[in-house]
């Protein structure tokens, strides 16, 4: 045993390693793709990794694997499982032989997201497992439960933590790779030929699904004989809680000694058990983020025992719960909390600081010129990525899910004749751009696109693409070219610039608004930060003091190199040196520095 | 079930008062100044020296450049967050984020804030007042705050990048933990080449607090 202050998805892989995984895929999103990027980063490395194209994509990868016997994981964000939720409903009738789990990181509070889906009604809706750890030692823990788990009943296990156990870290105890064989036995995969089992025709899937209604009772009640759902009964107390996931944290810091509590860290539940601990008791509250899964099921048994939870007020459906907001259900529901909070408010009316795009960001000038060209009276809907950031420039109108930006601008541009700029990084063109863009080009919808090519997954850590060149194992891959595949699409204009060059994206862009249909426009040029790590330097920019008028054209640019003091712009040490500001400038006051 | 490996040993140098039993801090600061290191030392010498560990991290997206926070429970056994009002301290690398997180201060608190300001651009395009470090040293002047020229003696230590680890030589003498293990984990963690600079960064950064 080993102690290390680890990041909770660091501890979920490593345990992944501990059970002796074999083969991963996943597509990048926050909170969840860390799991994927150790997994990758790991010495020795006697398993398969992959990113893969899309979430959908990756789930099928990973359940053939697990259909031949091996371990398995897919790895996604709450809104990736949406992607892989035609195989996800699927799959606990076909079942597996290998262990297979399902890790979908859900995000309370939207940290980094576009809702607050809960990835455990996905569970109860495909009738399959779902473990939900309270801490970072519990994450670890449960994957070593999960894949025994999942081969004993033949059912794939989603495991569901929250970004306050992924982005969180702990002491965490681990049982050492290599040390008394632990991570060493891997099995190869042996498909056995089984079409009742794997050929969801009618007459196959109709006896599925009764076999997969059949082990729901027992599935419930192994996770009570587990631990995984347990109850600390206090004699004589008529006061229960109930907590699930990372409530149970809150609640064990301020539950007085004398009331009962019961952990809920995995489904479906047990409804005898939870009906005899629920009996016991007068009042029950039930604590949980997001949905009210548990307090549902915790109402069918109640009985003639008050229950409070969501459904009457005392805990929100929405956001991240807090000390503050489990001490105040508390307070609500009549128990007496072990520490009290006052909660202060933030100083009022600083200079927010929000995320920006980084200096020398190629999609900043992109949205520069298509602002300049189609002004304000166009269109933009965009997609998932750093360039949603483009929100501040103006140039970002819709988001709504991964590869949307092509496809609500299809919708739009047949209803309404505004110009209609679409924009879309190449990843997410790839995950699933391209459906959108056939269509637009079949249909004949009347739009531009503009690829935002930066050559890989940016926003959630600089994960390689197809279109990176290289795999997540880091082996060359076979090149594969945007402008092929637009072309292939249907499009004919497709034109590539480098966002670096303004005048020709401001031609580019002027050419496309002057042409009827579908047109795409490549604009490529490596993501700032990846290109800096590989060592390329550019020089970087000054501004003459003497010559700058103050007009703060370079400032409404919106880089974080450019400051304004007295008068006059200057250019800090964050300037990577892109040079668009010196074209911007209309007294030509700014130039490369000289060394 | 794995066993819980730590067992939440005090080395009872100076702690928190209040009724929280963990030491609960923040650091804070602007993306990208390094908040993820000092953490990651805080949290490597609560290990060497046995002892429970919660933090709770920004990642994603909000690092772009964009405020960021990261809660540490020294001694912590439950969940990660600190509430508001309830920090035993913030360690902040920009004095702005120092007064932007202070309501997570309880009372007796102390902030140790670096002096400098990076402003943020939303003021420059929206031409919003540019506070001065004098009228934010105002503002939390019912509350101890001990600011440090980071810039300054990141410089004399050798290098600008290792403002972070003078932050934490400076954050040293009211952490709850000993010199000697956090000097350890600045050893371990930071890249081999900047040893050197960064242990030399720490005793600057402690000597001034």
């Amino acid at each position: 045993m080993v102690t290390r202050y680890m990041l909770g998805n660091e501890a979920i892989a490593y345990a992944c390693c501990e059970a002796n995984l074999d083969f991963a895929s996943g597509y990048p999103g926050t909170p969840s793709s860390e799991v994927i990027d150790t997994l990758r980063a790991q010495k020795l490395r006697d398993f398969y990794v992959e990113w893969s194209v899309n979430e959908k994509v990756a789930f099928e990868n990973a359940l053939g694997a697990a259909w031949t016997g091996v371990r398995s994981l897919f790895t996604t964000k709450h809104v990736g499982l949406n992607v892989a939720a035609d195989p996800l409903m699927t799959s606990g009738y076909t079942g597996v032989k290998g262990g297979f789990v399902i890790l979908s990181a859900d995000d309370p509070y939207a940290h980094s997201s576009q809702n607050e889906q809960d990835s455990r009604i996905y569970a109860k809706f495909a009738g399959i497992f779902c473990l939900d750890p309270a801490n970072v030692q519990e994450a670890h823990d449960m994957i070593l439960t999960a894949y025994p788990l999942s081969e004993e009943f033949e059912i794939p296990v989603l495991f569901r933590p929250t970004t306050r156990i992924c982005h969180s870290k702990s002491n965490v105890g681990l049982n050492e790779i290599g040390k008394d064989g632990v991570g060493t036995e891997h099995r190869t995969g042996n498909f056995g030929k089984d079409p009742r089992q794997y050929v969801v025709v009618p007459a196959h899937t109709r006896i599925l699904h009764k076999k997969l209604i059949e082990k729901q009772d027992a599935m419930a009640e192994h996770l009570v004989k587990l631990g995984l759902n347990r109850a600390e009964i206090k004699e004589g107390s008529k006061t229960a809680v109930i907590a699930g996931g990372i409530a149970a944290e809150y609640v064990r810091e301020i539950l007085p000694d004398d009331v009962s509590f019961a952990v809920i860290g995995a489904y479906p539940i047990d409804t005898e058990w939870l009906a005899s601990f629920v009996g016991r008791h007068e009042k029950v509250l039930v604590v949980e983020e997001l949905a009210p899964v548990i307090e549902e099921e915790v109402r069918q048994v109640a009985g003639k025992v008050s229950v409070f939870g969501k459904k009457n007020g005392c805990v929100p459906y929405d956001g991240e719960l807090t000390l503050e907001k489990v001490s105040a259900a508390f307070e609500k529901a009549g128990i007496k909390s072990r520490r009290s909070f006052v909660p202060v408010a933030p100083v009022a009316d600083l200079p927010p600081r929000p995320p920006i795009l980084c200096a020398g960001c190629g999609h900043r000038a992109v949205f520069y010129a298509m602002k300049k060209v189609f002004g304000k009276d166009a269109v933009f809907p965009s997609d998932i990525g750093c360039y949603t950031l483009g929100i501040q420039l103006g140039t970002v109108d819709t988001t709504i899910c991964m590869g949307a930006s092509i496809t609500i601008g299809s919708g739009i541009s047949h209803v309404d004749n505004k110009q209609i700029v679409s924009t879309i990084g190449d990843s997410t063109f790839l995950h699933t751009g391209i459906p959108g863009l056939i269509n637009a080009v079949y249909n004949g919808a009347n739009q531009t696109v503009v690829i935002l090519d930066n050559r890989i997954t940016a926003m959630t850590g600089h994960q390689p693409n197809p279109n990176t060149g290289i795999t997540a194992k880091g082996e060359i891959s076979p090149t594969i070219s945007l402008e092929a595949i637009c072309r292939a699409c249907g499009a004919t204009f497709v034109e590539t610039v480098d966002p670096y060059d303004l005048l020709l994206l401001l031609q580019t862009f002027t050419k496309a608004k002057d042409t009827k249909g579908v047109k795409v426009i490549i604009a490529r040029q490596p993501c700032v930060i990846a290109a800096k790590k590989s060592g390329l330097k550019r020089r970087r920019l000054t501004v003459n003091p003497d010559v700058c008028i103050g007009c703060k054209a370079c400032v409404r640019f919106g880089c974080p190199a450019i400051e304004f003091f007295d008068k006059t712009a200057s250019i800090t040490e964050l300037c990577s040196g892109c040079g668009i500001c010196a074209e911007i400038c209309p007294k030509s006051a700014i130039s490369q520095e000289v060394i | 079930m794995t066993q819980q490996a730590c067992t939440g040993t005090k080395a009872g140098t100076s702690r928190g008062t209040g009724d929280n039993d963990s030491f609960d801090l923040l650091i804070v600061g602007v993306g990208g100044q390094g908040t993820i290191l000092a953490s990651n030392i805080i949290g490597e010498a609560c290990i060497l020296e046995g002892r429970n560990v919660r933090s709770a991290e920004t990642h994603g997206m909000a690092q772009r450049g964009g405020s960021v926070e990261t809660h540490i429970r020294i001694d912590g056994r439950y969940g990660p967050l600190v509430p508001t009002g309830a920090a035993d301290m913030i360690i902040s690398f920009d004095l702005l984020e120092a007064l932007r997180y202070r309501h997570f201060l309880k009372p007796s608190g102390t902030v140790v804030s670096a002096e400098g300001i990076v402003v943020p651009i939303s003021a420059f395009q929206n031409n919003l007042e540019i506070p001065s470090a004098d009228w934010i040293k105002e503002q939390m002047s019912d509350i101890k705050l001990i600011t440090v020229d980071a810039e300054k003696l990141a410089k004399d230590a050798g290098s600008i990048l290792s403002q972070n680890v003078v932050m934490l030589g400076a954050a040293a003498k009211i952490l709850p933990l000993k010199k000697e293990s956090l000097l350890k984990a600045v050893e371990e963690l930071v890249p081999k080449k900047t040893v050197e600079i960064n242990k030399k960064a720490f005793l600057l950064g402690y000597e001034s607090a």
